[in-house]
Parts: C-alpha cells; sequence; structure tokens
C-alpha cells in the first residue's frame, strides 16, 4: 500500500524531520520527496510505502495531523489509489 | 510513478471544488420478515437492517479517511415496505416507520429509505394502508424516507394515486408544520423509479436486487463548473468533451469507494449513480455550470439545452469509469439545495414551469420546491400528473417532491437545514383549477412507443 503524503503551511526549521521520523518510526518507507518554498509557504508532496506499517493506515493518518497541528502545518495522507483510478485508465 | 500534477489537482478538486462521495447506500432485502403479527414483523426488520449494516458507517469513515475524500452521507434502503408488510394484520403501517427509524439511529445512517409503494398500475391492501400512513409516519420520524412510485412507461399513469398523494402530501405537510413541513422534503412521487438509487428521499432495495446491495451515489458540480472557467469563448464541443473528462474522474473516485465498502462489508457491489448533485453552499451548484455556459442567469431561455448538454455528457463520461452505472446518473435540479438555483428563484429567472421543461432533459424532476401552503391538493396533483406523464412519455424517470408550506407565501424563504438547504417560496402563477381533472381518477393509459413524433 503506497501512501501519498501531502505538508503545506507557513515554513519553519524541521517540518520535514517531523513528518519523516512518525514514518520512520513506524516501518514506512519513504519513495520520493518534492519539496519547495514558495513566498515563505513550505509545499511537500511524499510517496511512501507502508505495507509494513506498524499502525493501520487510519491511526497514521491521525498521528501526522497531530504532529502537523502541533508544528502549525496541514498534513494529509491519503492511500495513493484514488490518485491512480482517477488519473490513469 | 505517480505524477505531482495529479496529486495536486486531485486533492484542488476535494478541497476548493468541493467534489465528494455523496452516499454509500446499503441495500437490504426485507422479504424474509414478513409476519402477520405487525409487533413480530418490526422486530424482524429491526433485527435484520442493524445485523446487516452494522458496520457501514464505520467503513464509510474508514474509507472517507484513507482516500481523504468527504463520504457524505451512509444510507440504507429497503425492500418496499407495502410489499413486505401486505400479510400484516393491520390497518396501519406507522410503527413499522418507527422500527425502521430506530434501527437507522442505532446504526448510525443519515436516511433510511423505503416506506414506499410501487402503485403505477393498482392498489394492493398493502399500498392502499402504507399511503394512508405515510404523514403520520414521516411526521413521527426523523430519518424515514418515502416515496410511491404512481407511473411508467409500461403501466401508464394510476390517476387514483396521483388525486390522493396531492392529499398525502398537503396533510404531510400539515403534520410537520412546525418543521416547516419538512415532512415532504421526506416524500416523493416518482414515475418509472429505479430499483437501485442510492439517493433520497427516493431509495428503496427494488424486488430484483439481490439479498444486500451497496450503491454508491457521486457528486462534483463544482469540479465540473471549474474545468469550464478554463474554456471561456470554447464551442460545445470543447464543453462537452470537458464535462465527460471530468465526470469520467468523479466517477472513478465513486467506483474506487464503492468496490473497496463492497469488498470490506461482504456486500455485493451494485451500481455508481452517475450524479450531479448539488448543495445549497456557494461552489456547488449545477444552476452555476448552466451559467458558466453562458446564460445570464438559471431559467433564461437555452437553460434546458444547456442542462441537456451538461446531463449527457455526465452519463457519457461517466459510464465508461465504472464497471455498473445506475440510478438515476444525470444532474439533479432540487431547488433549495442548489446555491443558483435558489439565486435564480429569488432574481425571478426561474419559474415552475421552466423546472418543468428542465426535467425533460435531466435526471429527476421537480425537487426540493417550496411553494405556498394554500396551494391546493388538486394544483399538487395536477403538478404530478404532468411530471408524470414527461416521464412515461419520454420512458424515463421523473418525480416531484414539492412542499407547501403552512402559513408560507411568496416573498418568505423557509429553511430546511442541513442538506436540504433552503428556498424562497416558489409561485404557481398559474392559478386555474385541476379539480375536475384530478377527480375524474381511474389510469391514463400507457403511451404508444412507435410513431415517435
Amino acid at each position: 500500500m503506497k501512501l501519498v503524503v501531502t505538508v503545506v503551511g507557513k515554513d519553519r526549521v524541521g517540518i520535514i524531520a517531523a513528518v519523516t521520523k512518525i514514518l520512520a518510526d513506524n516501518n514506512v518507507n519513504i519513495l520520493s520527496i518534492n519539496q519547495n518554498i514558495l513566498d515563505g509557504f513550505f509545499n511537500m508532496i511524499l510517496l511512501a510505502e507502508a505495507s509494513e506499517s506498524k499502525m493501520p493506515l487510519v491511526d497514521l493518518q491521525k498521528a501526522l495531523k497531530i504532529q502537523g497541528e502541533e508544528i502549525g502545518v496541514e498534513i494529509k495522507t491519503q492511500h495513493q489509489d484514488i490518485f491512480d483510478v482517477m488519473h490513469k485508465i | 510513478m505517480i505524477n505531482i500534477d495529479d496529486i495536486l489537482e486531485t486533492n484542488r478538486m476535494i478541497t476548493q471544488n468541493k467534489l465528494d462521495v455523496r452516499t454509500i447506500t446499503m441495500g437490504i432485502s426485507l422479504r424474509d420478515c414478513a409476519h402477520p403479527n405487525i409487533k413480530q414483523f418490526c422486530q424482524n426488520i429491526y433485527d435484520k437492517i442493524t445485523t446487516s449494516a452494522e458496520f457501514l458507517v464505520k467503513t464509510g469513515e474508514e474509507l472517507e479517511s484513507e482516500y481523504g475524500v468527504p463520504i457524505i452521507n451512509k444510507r440504507i434502503s429497503v425492500t418496499p415496505i407495502a410489499i413486505v408488510a401486505d400479510s400484516c394484520k393491520t390497518d396501519n403501517y406507522v410503527p413499522i416507520a418507527e422500527s425502521m427509524d430506530k434501527a437507522a439511529k442505532e446504526v448510525g445512517v443519515n436516511f433510511i429509505g423505503g416506506f414506499s409503494a410501487l402503485v403505477e398500475k393498482g392498489f394492493t391492501n398493502g399500498d392502499k394502508i402504507l399511503i394512508q400512513s405515510i404523514p403520520q409516519a414521516l411526521a413521527t420520524t426523523d430519518v424515514v424516507c418515502s416515496s410511491v412510485n404512481l407511473a411508467s412507461t409500461k403501466a401508464g399513469i394510476n390517476m387514483d394515486c396521483v388525486r390522493q398523494m396531492g392529499e398525502v402530501i398537503k396533510r404531510t405537510a400539515e403534520l410537520t408544520r412546525e418543521q416547516q413541513a419538512l415532512g415532504c422534503a421526506k416524500l416523493v412521487t416518482f414515475a418509472n423509479a429505479p430499483n437501485d438509487n442510492p439517493f433520497m428521499a427516493g431509495a428503496f432495495h427494488g424486488v430484483s436486487e439481490a439479498e444486500r446491495v451497496i450503491n454508491v451515489g457521486v457528486s462534483g458540480p463544482g469540479v465540473v463548473k471549474h474545468a469550464l472557467e478554463d474554456l471561456k469563448g470554447a464551442d460545445f464541443s470543447e464543453i462537452a468533451e470537458a464535462i465527460k473528462k471530468t465526470a469520467f474522474k468523479i466517477t472513478r473516485v465513486g467506483q474506487l469507494v464503492a468496490r473497496e465498502a463492497s469488498k470490506r462489508l461482504g456486500v455485493p457491489f451494485g451500481i455508481v449513480d452517475v450524479s450531479l448533485a448539488p448543495t445549497a453552499e456557494i461552489g456547488d451548484s449545477v444552476a452555476r455550470i448552466l451559467e458558466e455556459m453562458g446564460l445570464e442567469s438559471c431559467g433564461a431561455p437555452g437553460t434546458t439545452a444547456a442542462l441537456a448538454l451538461l446531463n449527457d455528457a455526465v452519463k457519457k463520461g461517466g459510464l465508461m469509469a465504472s464497471s455498473h452505472v445506475g440510478g438515476f446518473s444525470g444532474a439533479f435540479i432540487p431547488v433549495s439545495e442548489d446555491e443558483g438555483m435558489i439565486a435564480a428563484v429569488k432574481e425571478g429567472s426561474l419559474s415552475i414551469e421552466k423546472l418543468e421543461a428542465m426535467t425533460c432533459v435531466c435526471s429527476v424532476g421537480l425537487d426540493m420546491i417550496a411553494v405556498s401552503g394554500d396551494v391546493s391538493a388538486a394544483t399538487i396533483s395536477g403538478i404530478i400528473a404532468d411530471e408524470a406523464a414527461i416521464g412515461v412519455v419520454n420512458n424515463k424517470t421523473t418525480a416531484v417532491r414539492i412542499i407547501p408550506v403552512p402559513g408560507k407565501k411568496v416573498g418568505d424563504v423557509v429553511q430546511f437545514g442541513g442538506l436540504l438547504g433552503y428556498c424562497p417560496i416558489v409561485p404557481i402563477k398559474n392559478e386555474w383549477s385541476s379539480e375536475a381533472f384530478i377527480a375524474r381518477g381511474g389510469r391514463i393509459p400507457a403511451p404508444l412507443r412507435s410513431l415517435t413524433n
């Protein structure tokens, strides 16, 4: 199961560290990261493999969401299937 | 590898253009619940519903979270109650509606549909009792929805039922007058009702359906409007192409959710209803799509053509995206549930007569229209008959969900709350009487299907 993690918010030190720590702690492997800063706003799309995740997806989503609220960014975690079905035949 | 632009597009559709899955509806057969004793029958249906749908809401919430797409409603449809209750020794089906209400609340769904009768050709005793019970049933329950199919292309129009439904609607309005006649928002009359529709108030689990089934209704008027915003001045071929592509994407999300819900619940997948279902929120309106095509206000000359194009393109785009398409499948035009329609009624560009013309080319009928409380039962029956005739002759589904709000007049606005929205009282400008026409009763014969001019 592949995940798409989207992070948007005001830039600050340690956003990537905070997100990736949760993924690493739960045995979720990062496949790619696309990240930039636009007008002081942090944008990141991260793809990860979560087949061996210690937590069920719903719990992992909650953990990331709560972390996002703590550091002032919005973190959205979605199953990759929704993007695949919409854009591939 | 997945494309970044695709991710951004999908998430833009969800967050800015209000893409959602409108409903996951579990159809449940109650055919094995029949019993002569009404108390036992009520217990049977309560047990069947609560057991069958125990995990429906939880599964819906999980899918919503995992895919990051809102799933607004989780609902249940059941076998038309008039069929399964026919063997009960009783003259009142209100306790059955109360059991449905209790079961629906127990499993946490938003609505339960199927307090219904299929009487296009005639009434059984059960049909008669059900129709008489509708006003009280809708007044004493919160989430039960009722529908009556009173016409079909094969059978014609049951004009006795048309007459009766005008009175039933008035009575329902009276019994729920404290809630702005909310009971009428949960009551719909049909011609050619589909057996697998997941949308309320008209959902029921048809008699030819399986034991249980998962049907999904998608939405996304905001996404379609956004696609057209980039096509200023483009011709209609380009407009139709853009709508088809968007409908395909929307429907694929519905198909994914339907497939997963079916797998996790162990219930067969039925259909995806490829629909554009609006809400009263800004950015989620079918009327605004029509205006985006170049109409100053919804209802202006050209509106029916615009809606015909939209409805057809939505179907064409959606069909390829799902293994089984069914239900209504097309654009909905519920006035109180569409911000642009509400505005058009207020501005005076959209009338009930224009809405009737629009129903000839879109997926349902005169829907969620609040009218003055002093509109007569015969006039409501006349409106139902006209709408049924459109459905019967054109071999399509049509419906009427009209709300005569006691004490309200043209110029007033009625609030229904939630997805049911709000509605200015729509004027019925033609005040000539239909009394003698409706009083005739009997059956309008099924139409000829050849020599079609």
